[in-house]
């Protein structure tokens, strides 16, 4: 327990720390969002007037304290360009990030276990390298050029999916998650083949353990050991590495999400960082980071939960 | 597992290797010149005139594939070796001396982690405007909490071993037992962060130049071809196989070299 | 350990079953994806797709729109009391009839019977009074502003309304068209605009869509499409691929490789972009300075073998400020007065005292990709007489606040285009003290005939001195003067009624669709 309260208070001065940084960051960026706003033809008395109803006048950091009360109430502030609230983009496409990410979770998750435990629990030497080399060649593909290949291929040869015809799940679910099983295959595959690699090594070495001697010994059959024994101590480090995987997933969609142009906040983020639209970006950038930030906590509290020992460090 | 060969460690170096010897030909000869357009052969395929093919302005693809890994791994090189060094100096101090400034440090390299590492890549490049150094800079500033974090650790477990408590006894300064008697001890998890740490840094400069804020035309890193080479998917599918195939290569041959090098290590 | 295994598991499971029951919902909902519609299917509704490569991420407030991808769309939206045709006449919109005066000083309209705004309001000379007072008062373009404060009197008389200028402008009516009529109290413009137009605003996704419906109380003839869904791509590359593998009926704007590279059995329609595309260079900095160094570029630059490079030759040169839509002032002689001479600009260069050529900087807006290509062009012809240039990429609001805004640069490629349909959009920039000069021109012989142009009532004078204008700055190299973009439009046969107008819109309600 005490563990955990630590951890919280560094979660929240990390958090604290992100939304300062994320702050002033874009303070110091060239570039006025007046200018994107009124354009090359405005006056001067127009720009400053702007200025001062976006509260662009006031000292930085008096502008920070402001924009974190408002935040802490739920009111992410007015996007500049848009004209909308903040939160009402975001609800709108938070999901279709979160729908990603969820899904080359679930694939990572579904796909990488059993695999990682065949290729983990058979011997063959063979095997044993084919499934090494496959894994080191799939980690080295950039998840946007397996992107640009899966459009290539799925796209314009086979003609089994329109690249960049994309549909909200507004307007329909099934066709919405249909569009995002290539980029959520895109972004899962390489991470597969790291949970691979790192569930086998891990069953590999539970094997050599003496306990499994033992227990051979015993007369006790190879599945049997396998299923009662190992897998649950080999597990436990790919658990936490899932957990961590969930984190990059989210950072991975940046880049998909470009490839396949789904509408979700990585596309909205990169727009707003070159229109200067600073509500928008600070907002997604906050979520973002917290998200990131809390998926690590909870890694790290799985790690406790499944390996108490843990806690001694 | 006693007396196999190190088939990873061979098969890295050679695809390294070969890969740096292009890279260095590269740098002094081209089979055209990389920027050097021709009107009369645009989207040639791939063929003995032009290996890989030409691109939507008659350059030689192959020329520029070779130009474009030669500035990828340049780019590398300089992120990782700012990024090596800047955390030893940080990570060193901070696990050595331990205390108020350690925490700050430990903190402060969390929150950068936290952040996704494009964003953070983006803002540098937005304040200080596109342009190879101003990569090098946020890519490298990006890589120093990793490296940072390693050595901190490493220099933490030292800190308490006997023979440092002995050096100490002995009257042995600060500087003397951090860079002469811990640091020596960091180079194995060292050497394979470098390996790990070159190969996401030319994804990242990839992925910076794929989002178009990298290397700057007519110029060419493997990144921007690329994303270039989205257009003309359909057509001149070899344009995006042949730039997408020469950045697996390069850092498959480092991935495996660095399978290799732990392997050898476990030995 | 096992109750921990299982928890984890359990937690995984939880996950795995928030996706399942976002895939159970699948069987609830009918499928809408076919509303997309596909060129080789058949058609489900009396509506078309098009892409566009920007997000209208403007306010959509009719004074407060920007971006040029936004008018574009919201042209289809708003009306004037006189609106612009494919010809580039000004045509009865909102008003029914209009009356020049012989000094032209007083307009007088006649509010056309019927107009209903798109919230089924009926629109009277009371919306048309505060319309153009809120126009005058709150336009981020300045160039309406400024015509609008030449309003001495403005007033309705029964259906008519009078306005009165205190000098004559030949220009009067383009600044007219841009006072979008409006209702008078209604203050959601910036987010759900209302207007008069053959289509009404429906709803927009931000980045995902915007989704135009058809005006059914439009007084005219009004549109034959029911819809019009705006898809965004924000990306040329998904743009084209979306548009390759026929989710599209319509995407404009296409590069000349896009075309070449389309399978699919598209309508191709070429047109031209109606910009000034030029490598602008600062008049105000080394070696710019010198006139004779400008030239040299000029001549140094090959015109026809960058189109032949970026657009297999298509595009037209235009050697001034002046496209050629503009029919009136466009002189193509003007284009070809500095043939590419490798020599003869090596010469100039020597002369102005650099023999050993001179390095500088091409900054370029990153999200157009014909300008890039350009600019890539550029420093390789430019290396043939020992100028090194280089580029430099920036986004377009860096783009606007250090080169257009700041004038922190050295050379530019980019596009100008006008706002309104008069040679004075084109050409009012390059005076010496015009805010919009970006290039700090500065030529007294240049503002005097501007001048004497703004003041010439008759038509003929003005243009002949309008004409002078190009002249001046084609003789002293303001620029170096490339072309005007070649515009590609792609569109499925089955649309019809496609036209380019000569500024950067397309009216939807002239398409139809044909079985």
């Amino acid at each position: 327990m005490k563990y955990f309260i630590k951890k919280s208070c560094t979660l929240i001065i990390t958090l604290f720390i992100v939304s300062l940084l994320a702050f002033l960051a874009f303070q110091v960026i060239p570039g006025d969002p007046t200018t994107a706003l009124l354009g090359t033809e405005a006056t001067a008395e127009a720009r400053e007037a702007l200025r001062q109803e976006l509260g662009l006048d006031q000292p930085v950091l008096l502008r920070y304290f402001d924009w974190l009360l408002n935040f802490l109430h739920g009111d992410m502030g007015t996007s500049y360009n848009y004209r909308m609230p903040v939160a009402d983009m975001l609800s709108d496409k938070l999901p279709i990030t979160a729908i990603l990410t969820l899904m080359s979770f679930a694939f990572t998750v579904v796909l990488s276990i059993p695999l990682g435990i065949w290729a983990g629990s058979t011997k063959s030497r063979a095997l044993d390298l084919g499934v090494t080399v496959l894994d080191q060649i799939i980690m080295s593909v950039p998840q946007f050029f397996l992107g640009m290949l899966a459009c290539y291929v799925f796209g314009n040869l086979f003609r089994l999916f329109v690249p960049g015809n994309f549909v909200s799940y507004t307007v329909s679910w099934g066709a919405c998650l249909g569009y995002m099983v290539l980029p959520a295959l895109a972004i899962a595959i390489p991470r597969i083949a790291m949970t691979v690699k790192m569930l086998r090594s891990s069953i590999q070495t539970q094997l050599q353990q003496d306990y499994v001697r033992t227990s051979r010994s015993r007369g006790s059959g190879r599945s049997k050991i396998l299923r009662r024994h190992v897998l649950k101590n080999a597990l436990i480090p790919v658990i936490t590495f899932l957990a961590v995987s969930a984190a990059e997933i989210m950072t991975g969609s940046i880049i998909v999400e470009q490839v396949f142009t789904i509408p979700g906040i990585s596309r909205l983020l990169l727009a707003s960082i070159s229109n200067r639209d600073f509500p928008v970006v600070q907002a997604i950038v906050v979520v973002v980071a917290a998200w990131i930030v809390i998926v690590n906590f909870v890694a790290d509290l799985l790690y406790q939960l499944v390996d108490p020992r843990i806690r001694l460090r | 597992m006693k007396k196999r060969a190190n088939v990873f460690l061979w098969a890295g170096g050679i695809l390294s290797g070969l890969m740096l010897c292009i890279i260095i030909l590269g740098y002094f000869w081209t089979p055209y010149d990389p920027t050097a357009m021709d009107p009369k052969a645009k989207f040639c395929a791939p063929s003995l005139n032009h290996l890989l093919g030409t691109d939507n302005f008659g350059r030689d693809i192959f020329s520029r594939v070779v130009d474009g890994a030669g500035t990828s791994f340049f780019i590398a090189l300089c992120v990782v070796a700012i990024g090596c060094l800047a955390g030893i100096l940080i990570g060193s101090l901070c696990g050595y001396y331990g205390g108020l400034p350690d925490l700050i440090l430990t903190r402060v390299c969390d929150s950068i982690t936290a952040f996704p590492a494009f964003l953070l890549a983006l803002v540098i490049v937005t304040v200080a405007g596109p342009g190879t150094e101003n990569i090098i800079l946020a890519l490298g500033i990006l890589f120093i909490p990793s490296f940072a974090r390693i050595v901190r650790s490493e220099f933490a477990r030292c800190r308490e071993l006997n023979y440092i408590k002995s050096a100490k006894l002995m009257g042995a300064g600060g500087m003397r037992i951090m860079f002469r008697h811990i640091l020596p001890n960091t180079f194995p998890v060292l050497l394979s962060a470098v390996t790990i740490g070159f190969n996401n840094a030319v994804l990242s400069e990839a992925s910076m130049s794929f989002l178009g804020i990298g290397i700057q035309p007519p110029y060419a890193s493997l990144g921007s071809m690329l994303s270039d080479s989205q257009s003309f998917l359909h057509s001149a599918p070899w344009y995006a196989l042949g730039t997408g195939g020469a950045i697996v290569l390069l850092i498959l041959g480092f991935s495996l070299l660095s399978e290799g090098l732990q392997l050898k290590g476990q030995r | 350990m096992r109750k921990q295994i299982l928890a984890v598991f359990l937690a995984m499971a939880l996950m795995a079953g928030l996706l399942c029951g976002c895939g159970g919902a699948t069987t609830q909902t009918p499928a809408a994806s076919d509303e997309t519609t596909n060129s080789s299917g058949a058609k489900h509704a009396n509506e078309i797709v098009v892409g566009i490569a920007q997000d209208p991420d403007d306010s959509l407030d009719p004074y407060q729109m920007v971006a040029a991808g936004t008018r574009e769309v919201m042209f289809n939206v708003f009306e004037g009391l006189v609106k612009p045709n494919a010809d580039g006449d000004y045509v009865c919109a909102v008003a029914s009839d209009y009356e020049k005066s012989a000094d032209g000083l007083t307009y007088t309209f006649t509010l056309r019977d019927g107009v209903v705004f798109h919230n089924g309001q009926g629109c009277t000379v009371e919306d048309v009074l505060y319309s153009f007072e809120t126009c005058a008062a709150t336009s981020v373009t300045k160039a309406v502003v400024t015509a609008l404060s030449a309003i001495t009197d403005i007033h309705a008389e029964g259906n008519t309304i009078i306005i009165t200028l205190d000098a004559p402008n030949p220009d009067f009516l383009s600044y007219v068209s841009s006072v979008y009529i409006v209702p008078k109290g209604y203050d959601q413009q910036a987010t759900a605009p209302v207007g008069t137009g053959p289509f009404r605003f429906a709803s927009r996704s931000v980045q995902e869509n915007f989704i135009l419906e058809r005006n059914e109380a439009y007084y005219g003839q009004g549109a034959s499409l029911d819809k019009v869904t705006y898809k965004i791509y924000e990306d040329n590359n998904a743009l084209f691929t979306a548009l390759n593998s026929g989710a599209l009926d319509l995407v404009a704007h296409l590069t000349v490789d896009q075309v070449n590279n389309l399978s699919n059995g598209y309508q191709v329609l070429e047109g031209t972009m109606n910009l000034v595309q030029a490598l602008y260079l600062n008049n105000a900095v080394a070696p710019f300075d010198n006139e004779l160094v400008r030239q040299a570029l000029c001549y140094a630059v090959d015109v026809d073998a960058m189109l032949e490079l970026t657009a297999d030759g298509h595009g037209t040169k235009v050697g001034s400020s002046m496209y050629p839509a503009f029919g009136k002032y466009f002189d193509p002689a003007l284009a070809e007065k500095y043939p590419h001479d490798v020599e003869k600009a090596k010469e100039l260069l020597k002369e102005a005292g650099y023999e050993n050529g001179f390095s500088f900087t091409i900054t370029v807006p990153s999200n157009y990709q014909p300008h890039v290509d350009t600019a890539v062009v550029l420093v390789e012809q430019l290396k043939e007489v020992g100028v090194t240039a280089q580029i430099q990429q920036v986004e377009w609001n860096t783009w606007l606040s250090d080169v257009y805004s700041a004038r922190n640069f050295e050379s530019t490629v980019c596009g100008f285009d006008a706002s309104t349909l008069n040679a004075s959009a084109m050409l009012a920039r390059w005076v010496s003290d015009n805010g919009k000069n970006m290039i700090n021109y500065s030529n007294p012989q240049y503002d005097e005939v501007f001048a004497q142009a703004q003041a010439a009532a008759d038509e003929a004078e003005q243009t002949a001195l309008y004409k002078q204008c190009l002249e001046i700055l084609s003789d002293t190299a303001a620029n170096v003067y490339l072309q005007d973009l070649a515009d590609f439009v792609a569109i499925n046969p089955a649309v019809q009624g496609f036209t380019f107008y000569p500024l950067y819109v397309i009216d939807m309600s002239l398409l139809s669709i044909v079985e």
